[in-house]
């Protein structure tokens, strides 16, 4: 291209040289030329870029997605053929906890196809928001509740302290379950052993403010800013956690957006994160 | 008894493939992560590794070149059992010192018993 580029500004200069004969008006057209031809390779570079992005991306994705459904799906095959096999006997008080594994892998597919079918409505713009009122208290307790056994087993205190007397909010509640649950298992699991995460809950004027604070592994400050990208993964929880699809966050901030709130984070390499989100009262 | 370590961060997988092994009459040792893996290797000396790729704290190409730099576990047999199936990783695995790369979907777990027979030979 730059040669084009190059020629054609000789080859500009040669005609107008030719034809016109003040040499201020020949400039002015050889840089004109030169200028329009240098805005249309930028526009075609531009756009070259973005669809080499777009196909990475494709790639990339298709690449997490049959790794993350191919790891559960392996794990069900496998435990099914153990217990169908004549030649290998499953010892018969393990048949229940085989069965579980089974449950426990299926839920963890379903999980990554509710997050893939979110991310497609996000994409398309068409994600409904059905609003009610609804008592966020209760909706975090609850939540709190399920991931305590799962927290304890990961040996990390679990705490939600919510300010009183707070209001019932206006909002979705399945899509903001969604978000507190995504934030939740988080913490819990970029948080190291003997570590704690808390969450507050309170008012300030007319909206709800969402926290959560873990002393975890914390977010590199040089990858802060793709944190909510679809598909990102920080370097450093990728070592310590293979698992994850890297949609989370994407799904968390575009709910958050769509119901009139915000969402963001504080956090240091090696001490921790703190996440934030609002919400309108009404 | 023949002595297999199997690191694989699954504990579905863990639970499964051991219970087998042992009604095989192998000793299974498990590590859930790759630095475990790798310190278990050098102190427990395996009969033969059976090595995942994605793998937490530290990555399965890495632990089977540490497995074969080391003159302690370098005559090791290591068997990568994982999901990955693009062939620079095949190749990436063999050119490390993998003696066997088989991608999980593509097994029935009796395929992968066998195979796993065939490279450490039976219980003794």
């Amino acid at each position: 291209m730059g040669i084009i580029i190059i020629l054609t500004a000789i080859f500009s200069f040669l005609v107008s040289n030719r034809y016109i004969d003040d040499p201020g008006i020949v400039a002015l057209i050889v840089f004109i030329i030169t200028s329009i031809l240098f805005i249309i390779v930028f526009i075609i570079t531009r756009s070259f870029e973005r669809l080499a992005e777009a196909s990475r991306m494709k790639s990339e994705f298709i690449n997490i997605i049959s790794h993350q459904l191919r790891s559960p799906l392996t794990n069900i095959k496998w435990t099914f053929e153990l217990l169908t096999s004549k030649e290998i006997t499953a010892s018969k008080g393990k048949t229940e906890e085989y069965f579980d594994n089974v449950k426990e892998n299926i839920a963890r597919m379903m999980e990554l196809i509710d997050d893939l079918l979110i991310v497609s409505k996000i994409e398309q713009g068409s994600f409904p928001i059905m609003k009610k009122e609804i008592f966020l208290e209760e909706q975090v307790e609850e939540l709190v509740f399920r991931f305590k056994v799962f927290a304890e087993a990961s040996n990390i205190k679990l705490s939600f302290n919510p300010q009183k007397k707070l209001p019932k909010i206006f909002g979705d509640s399945s899509l903001l379950k969604l978000v507190i649950e995504n934030l939740i298992d988080n913490a819990i699991h970029y948080t190291p052993g003997g570590g704690r995460v808390e969450i507050r809950l309170r008012q300030e004027k007319e909206k709800i403010i969402f926290e959560i604070e873990d002393s975890g592994f914390g977010i590199p400050e040089k990858e802060q800013k793709y944190i909510f990208r679809k598909f990102f993964r920080a370097e450093n929880i990728q070592k310590k956690q293979p698992r994850g699809t890297g949609l989370g966050l994407y799904v968390c901030k575009s709910i958050i957006n769509r119901s009139g709130g915000k969402i963001w984070f504080k956090s240091k390499e090696g001490k921790g994160t703190t996440f934030y989100f609002t919400h309108p009262i009404k | 008894m023949k002595k297999i370590l199997f690191i694989e961060d699954e504990p579905t997988l863990q639970k499964t493939v051991g219970d087998i092994l042992k009604q095989e009459s192998y000793e299974t040792i498990s590590a859930l992560d790759g630095e475990t893996g790798l310190r278990l290797a050098k102190s427990e000396k395996p009969d033969l590794i059976l090595l995942d790729l994605i793998l937490p704290k530290m990555h399965g190409f890495e632990v089977l070149k540490e497995l074969k730099i080391s003159p302690e576990t370098k005559e090791i047999p290591v068997i990568i059992l994982t999901n990955l199936e693009r062939m620079e990783d095949v190749d990436k695995a063999i050119e490390l010192g993998a003696t066997t790369y088989l991608v999980k979907t593509q097994y029935e777990i009796k395929g992968v018993i066998e195979k796993i027979k065939k490279a450490i030979g039976e219980p003794r």
